[in-house]
């Protein structure tokens, strides 16, 4: 038998799961890996702790929003919502639910990052890892711009079926 | 019209401005290109670039406005200053440009920014740390991005290649106040803060070489000219710049969205 205190707190975790992301609302924040813990306060405070994706990204205010008001909604208030930059978000947090949610919504899902102390080099006609298809599958791919219509995608081609699509870049 | 204020002359207050204000007033450059970049692609990323730079410069903007023995937020801090309290490098004041003038100056303030940040990922300051482990992501980035085009320009028709290298001889000679030592860094360095920006030159250098050399470019001849905007003497370009960009915030205090 749960504790109060418990099951409010895992009340409060399935909410979360149908908080979306306002720039790519096919995922949840907790699909995000946004939600780093929810936890209850010694005032009887609702505490979620959130970590944001990029240090620019218009949308946090709004996310932070967001779960208040669904938690409130839900009659687990009064909450809070705590920002927490350390460790700082990384797409390697995306979760598998998330990842497949993107595929079937059209956007490729993140590599995993690797090398990230490694220094840049500049090599000449080097590839990037190239995601596959989410419409077609396949590998045969290239990339468009760097930069995508949020700041979190990349837009890419697919050379086999022809259509352009957003790479939810790995970073 | 809303007063200025007067900003704190305690170096961890300063060494964080030059940082923040490096991150504000080059990505205010860069929204510039909004409509304007050759492709749309490079419109996306040069605003979306300018969009990172503004969240890194938040982030160490509310930092630096809790210490100091002041309590200013990001904003008043972003739009409340005159002139000579901005400590940016000239480098990232300078207008906008061509695309290669934007091409140069990008990978210019990425290849400091990276191993800045990297730095700053160990700051005693537990703020700035945390600020530091996402914007490095993001520096990284951004670098890549720059260093590309740069090998596409210097390695395409002889238009490009005339203009960047143009645009590498017009900008090389504001690296070097990025380097100069000064008394900020040092005590940056002696508390722990982060590092001094003489020791960025190394790194800097390399990341520069690489780039330069994959794009069939030459290095600038080094110069005796040396620019002040650190030091809050900036170029006629600033003033002008400021105006436009602390208009709204002058005229209607507090407005928000």
């Amino acid at each position: 038998m749960m504790s109060a205190a418990t099951e409010r707190t895992a009340r409060a975790w399935v909410v979360l799961d149908a908080v979306p992301d306002p720039e790519v609302p096919v995922l949840s924040v907790r699909d995000l890996g946004m939600v780093r813990g929810v936890d209850l306060a010694d005032d009887g405070t609702l505490d979620v702790v959130l970590t944001p994706t990029y240090s620019g990204c218009p949308a946090t205010e709004m996310i932070e929003r967001s779960v208040i008001e669904a938690l409130d909604a839900a009659g687990l208030g009064p909450v809070r919502v705590t920002l927490r930059r350390a460790p700082a978000w990384t797409t390697d947090w995306i979760s598998d639910e998330g990842r497949r949610k993107l595929r079937e919504y059209g956007i490729a899902p993140p590599t995993h990052v690797v090398g990230e102390t490694v220094p840049i080099r500049i090599v000449r006609g080097a590839a990037v890892p190239a995601p596959s298809c989410p419409r077609c599958g396949s590998a045969d791919t290239e990339q468009i711009s760097a930069f995508g219509s949020t700041a979190c995608k990349a837009l890419w081609r697919c050379r086999t079926c022809g259509e352009p699509f957003d790479y939810f870049k790995p970073i | 019209m809303r007063d200025s204020i007067t900003v704190s002359t305690d170096p961890t207050v300063r060494y964080l401005l030059r940082l923040a204000d490096t991150c504000l007033i080059h990505a205010q450059r860069l929204g510039e290109w909004c409509g304007h970049a050759p492709i749309i692609e490079e419109d996306i990323a040069l605003t979306n670039i300018a969009l990172d730079l503004i969240g890194q410069a938040r982030g160490i903007l509310t930092r630096a406005g809790q210490l100091g023995g002041q309590q200013l937020d990001e904003d008043q801090l972003a739009f409340l200053r005159d002139e000579r309290d901005y400590l940016n490098p000239t480098l990232v004041e300078l207008p906008r440009g061509d695309f290669a003038i934007a091409t140069v100056r990008n990978l210019m303030v990425a290849a400091l920014l990276e191993p800045l940040w990297m730095r700053l990922q160990a700051s005693s300051d537990a703020e700035v740390a945390a600020v530091a482990g996402k914007a490095v992501k993001e520096a990284r980035y951004h670098h890549r991005h720059a260093a590309d085009w740069l090998v596409r320009l210097g390695d395409g028709t002889a238009e490009s290649r005339r203009r960047i290298e143009t645009a590498l001889d017009r900008l090389w000679p504001y690296s070097r106040e990025l380097f100069e030592p000064d008394a900020i860094d040092e005590a940056a360095f002696a508390s722990g803060l982060g590092p001094r920006w003489a020791d960025l030159r190394e790194p800097w250098m390399a990341a520069m070489r690489d780039a330069i050399d994959s794009a069939g470019l030459a290095i600038p001849a080094e110069k005796t000219f040396l620019s002040t905007g650190r030091m809050g003497i900036h170029s006629e370009h600033m003033g002008h710049m400021l105006a436009e960009m602390q208009y709204l915030q002058r005229s209607y205090p507090g407005g928000v969205w």
